[in-house]
């Protein structure tokens, strides 16, 4: 993969942690109720930020 | 157990474990085996982010207001998804540019402007004390609650210890101590602290398993996990509230939003941030890997954030204890004196890893970018005349180290005490986010200019200080809070809290507002108002292009003037050492092919670039240009120069280009001019070949007919049995004539494609016995003997019937053409191979010669001296029988020794 590519992966990537951790996306999970014990906004950010880093290792080391 | 020599011991023991590995790391550095070249210690040293804050910070806040702690950590993981393309072209441009710090950094992109060296590191000074004063706050309240063990006791008024007891003031003194010792034992023109940043990828170890090891036993040792915690919590209605934290509060989401644009400018530019990442990185690769392992450390660090501030809730109800500390007092509360120490070194270890770093940082900024440039103005210190300033440079970066660390202390003995730890970070946060528009609009944007950055980012800084800090002080008593109630002057208007009756927000979402206003309008307005200087310009290509550039050279065109070498060195020996100093020549004429001191070095541009670079590395590229200059008799270029030099540059770059480009295709098109015309050559050739021997081919028979009539004609006298025989010869050939000319038409059709080739499938043992047939009364004139060699079924392969006959005669009749006369035999054999049909035709004639063998297959080749020897046929028999063969998918060719006959094959493929 080429410089351009990988960095036009990288943009795409904060774009979407730009939306997953913003108003109204975290609206929908702010929400009371649990998700395994855990309080679903708190299940979902830390889901989501694992997700993220994921993904910004799978595009890293490619 | 816990007491205070106890705790004091354990303090100063790690500590000592600190300085053995820098000094482990630093030792390997100077053998050349550096051990901290590897991205998961540079992963780790980053984690530097991490401090008092997040270690005891965290969890105060999320006490108050749930994920509301989060963003600090997850605007950080959103900027490092961008690093690709920021932070690896400030790599590139600070390794170009020697960059020291990132006041250097922002002073060099700005023509190396002095002035601005200076107020970036007096902003950044300013702006890091209340985050210095944070963890000096972290580490003695965590000392105090310790020592009172197994009492928990709040301590609540610090400010009044007389100042033997006063513990914030001992932790700042030994950590200027330790500091000093660490980070300027020696001056490095690279600014490279290997042992130091070994020590801090230590403490990152260190404080994120003392926090893990806290959070396990809250949420699986005093609870049964995280579902019994968080049940428990959801059953009191204020801890269930925290669990939707951001209805409701006042500007939930816009400061969500607020504290994830701050922090994504703080990872950045934070000034320890900004070493860690850049002055300390050995190679740009590792980046690949920090990308994705910090932002997991920043996860991991956080996991139990939530279980502990929920626990500790839950343990001290009634807020006797400050959120700040549940960290500590849940372990206390629970007698857990082990856990109880390890978290207080843990966050000794947060604390002291930000201190270090931080005060490095600034004591380089502070030397290189303020103290310097002045010094070196005085004309009167004689600073130039001094044969070696290492002494004064590390004089002054450990003066400075000492002092901003009182300094640090003096802001928490002023401020510090009405805030909680995540309150007076963030008060920093923003002042470091002043930076971002000069670097970030610095190294994208060409018109940024020396002017716009000074106004930018000193308007930012008078919104920040009146908005964050003044309130700071006020809350404290230190200035009269009547400011903030009612403004000053009593101007509503002006309400530091509420500037132009902006109300409603949080504190820190009112002040990024305002000030970032305040920056980037400055920044980009002056910019575009005034023009740049030369040396602006020059810079601001050189950064903005980095990645264009193929070296460190880059700057040296851009000078012209006259130097001698002795004061070079001699100008380099004083900041750097003779020794550094005779480094730095003698690379430079390795370099260039030359030996230092034995060699004539020229005093050119490039050598003055070289040294101005290294003394960059020293003293800061603001200072290096003054030393420099005042050594170096400099014609100023003017702006035209340069901008005919950059155009130049370019406008030849762009025309070898395309010059290379079009002598590329010419020299392809040549070729292909040149293999068509040896195509045509090679054909023109053939075809002049082919109508001499066909015309020679025609005229043969042709001769003897016209021979032969003629005789008969002026013959009439001849007698019948001679006649007969005339004319029968006359037919003879007038045949050979007719099939000459059938199979020249036959090869032109076959050769352009316009043959009809009708498919069918065939069984050849029929075909071959066919062909045997026909020819047998030719075998039987000629008394030979044919063997037939045939398996009972053979598979059927898809051919033309009349073309596989006609080369099966061709063939025969070749044979019985060249075999043994009088004793003549012809094998015959068809055998089934895994893919194709092949059938043999043997003779046991005189053979082909080896030579021969290759050129019989070609047009009117005929084997033999044709000169001597009636042809015994047209020679396109076989020519014609290998199309028709490899037309339908097959081969043929010949084996033979002279003298024992030849065997022709061909194959034909299943059908």
């Amino acid at each position: 993969m080429n410089d351009n590519a990988k960095g036009q992966r990288f943009v795409a990537l904060c774009m979407l942690g730009l939306v997953l951790f913003n108003f109204p996306v975290l609206a929908l999970f702010n929400v009371s109720g649990t998700v395994f014990g855990v309080p679903v906004l708190y299940a979902y950010v830390f889901a989501a930020w694992a997700l993220l880093i994921a993904l910004m290792a799978l595009v890293a080391e490619r | 157990m816990l007491q205070g020599p106890v705790i004091i011991l354990s303090a100063f023991a790690y500590l000592g474990v600190l300085f053995a590995i820098a000094y482990y790391a630093d030792q390997r550095a100077d053998a050349g085996k550096p051990v901290i070249a590897s991205p998961y210690i540079y992963s780790l040293s980053l984690a530097v982010y991490a401090t008092a804050w997040t270690f005891y910070g965290s969890v105060g806040r999320a006490a108050s207001d749930g994920v509301g702690f989060l963003p600090i950590y997850i605007g950080p993981t959103l900027m490092i998804a961008l690093w690709w393309l920021v932070m690896r072209k400030i790599l590139r441009i600070s390794k170009q540019n020697r960059i020291t710090s990132l006041a250097d950094f922002i002073a060099s992109r700005y023509g190396k402007s002095a002035l601005l060296g200076g107020i970036v590191t007096v902003i950044a000074v300013v702006g890091i004390l209340p985050y210095i004063s944070l963890q000096l706050k972290a580490v003695s309240t965590s000392y105090s609650i310790l020592v009172q063990y197994p009492e928990i006791v709040i301590p609540t008024t610090l400010g009044e210890m007389p100042a033997r007891q006063d513990t914030a003031l001992w932790v700042a003194l030994i950590l200027a101590a330790f500091t000093i010792a660490f980070g300027t034992r020696h001056l490095d023109a690279a600014e490279h602290h290997q042992g130091m940043v070994a020590a801090i990828a230590f403490e990152s170890l260190v404080k994120l398993l003392a926090f893990l090891a806290v959070g396990i036993f809250v949420t699986f040792g005093i609870y049964h996990g995280f579902g019994d915690l968080f049940a428990r919590a959801a059953a009191d209605p204020k801890l269930r509230a925290m669990m939707t934290p951001l209805e409701g509060v006042a500007g939930g989401y816009a400061s969500w939003v607020w504290l994830t644009i701050l922090s994504m400018m703080a990872i950045m530019f934070l000034p320890r941030q900004f070493q860690v990442t850049v002055i300390e990185n050995l190679d740009e690769k590792h980046l690949n890997k920090a990308i994705w392992l910090f932002p997991l450390y920043m996860l991991a660090i956080n996991i139990f954030v939530l279980p502990i501030a929920f626990g500790g809730l839950l343990h001290f109800p009634g807020g006797k204890v400050d959120a700040d500390t549940f960290v500590l007092t849940l372990p206390m509360a629970e007698k857990q004196e082990a856990l109880a120490l390890l978290v207080f070194i843990g966050g000794l270890s947060a604390a002291t890893g930000m201190v270090i770093v931080e005060t490095i940082a600034l004591s380089t900024m502070v030397c290189n970018d303020l103290v310097m440039p002045v010094l070196l103005r005085q004309r009167w210190l004689r600073l130039n005349q001094r044969p070696d300033l290492t002494g004064l440079l590390l004089g002054i970066r450990r003066g400075a180290i000492v002092l901003i660390l009182l300094l640090g202390y003096l802001y928490f003995k002023l401020a510090g005490e009405a805030y909680a730890l995540v309150s007076i970070g963030l008060i920093s946060f923003a002042a470091v986010a002043q930076f971002a528009p000069v670097v970030l609009g610095g190294i994208f944007w060409k018109g940024g200019t020396r002017r716009g950055a000074l106004c930018g980012l000193l308007g930012g800084f008078a919104v920040w200080f009146y908005t964050l800090l003044l309130p700071a002080l006020a809350r404290s008593g230190w200035v009269p809070i009547g400011l903030l109630e009612h403004g000053p002057f009593g101007i509503e208007l002006l309400k530091p809290l509420a500037l132009f009756g902006l109300a409603g927000l949080d504190q820190i979402t009112h002040a990024m507002l305002w000030s970032m206003l305040a920056n980037i309008g400055g920044y980009v307005g002056v910019s575009l108002l005034a023009s740049p200087s030369v040396e602006e310009h020059r810079q601001a290509s050189l950064f903005v292009d980095v990645f264009r550039q193929s070296g460190e050279g880059g700057g040296a065109r851009f000078w012209r003037g006259t130097a001698s070498v002795p004061e070079l060195h001699s100008l380099l020996a004083r900041f750097l050492g003779a020794a550094a100093a005779d480094d730095a020549f003698r690379e430079y004429a390795e370099g260039k092919g030359l030996r230092w001191r034995q060699d004539a070095l020229e005093a050119d541009a490039e050598l003055v670039h070289h040294v101005e670079v290294q003394l960059a590395g020293a003293i800061g590229a603001a200072s290096a240009r003054v030393m420099v200059a005042s050594v170096v008799k400099e014609e100023a270029l003017t702006i035209e120069e340069v901008r005919e030099i950059l155009d130049e540059a370019s406008q030849v770059v762009v025309y070898s280009h395309r010059l290379e480009q079009k002598s590329r295709q010419l020299e392809a098109a040549t070729a292909e001019l040149r293999a068509a015309n040896e195509r045509l050559t090679e054909l023109d050739r053939l075809k002049d070949d082919f109508v001499s021997t066909v015309t020679h081919e025609l005229r043969t028979p042709l001769t003897s007919i016209r021979a032969f009539t003629q005789i008969l004609l002026e013959h009439p006298e001849v007698d019948t049995e001679q006649r007969t025989k005339f004319l029968g010869i006359i037919t003879k050939e007038t045949e050979r004539l007719t099939r000459l000319i059938n199979q020249v038409l036959d090869l032109s059709k076959i050769e352009s494609g316009k043959a009809e080739w009708r498919e069918s499938r065939l069984d050849m043992r029929e075909l071959i016995g066919d062909a045997v047939t026909g020819m047998s009364q030719v075998f039987e004139e000629q008394n030979i003997k044919v063997e037939l060699e045939m398996p009972q079924t053979v598979p059927a392969v898809r051919a033309d019937v009349d073309r596989i006959i006609q080369v099966m005669l061709n063939l025969l009749s070749n044979a019985a053409k060249f075999c043994q006369p009088g004793g003549g035999r012809i094998r015959i054999a068809l055998s089934a191979q895994t893919d194709a049909l092949r059938v043999d035709v043997r003779d046991n004639g005189t053979g082909i010669d080896p030579a021969d063998q290759a050129l019989i297959f070609d047009k009117f080749r005929q084997v033999g001296d044709t000169l001597t020897a009636k042809p015994h046929g047209s020679g396109l028999g076989l020519h014609i029988s290998r199309q028709i063969v490899e037309h339908f998918g097959g081969r043929m060719w010949v084996e033979s020794r002279l003298g024992e006959g030849a065997c022709f094959s061909f194959t034909l493929p299943h059908g």
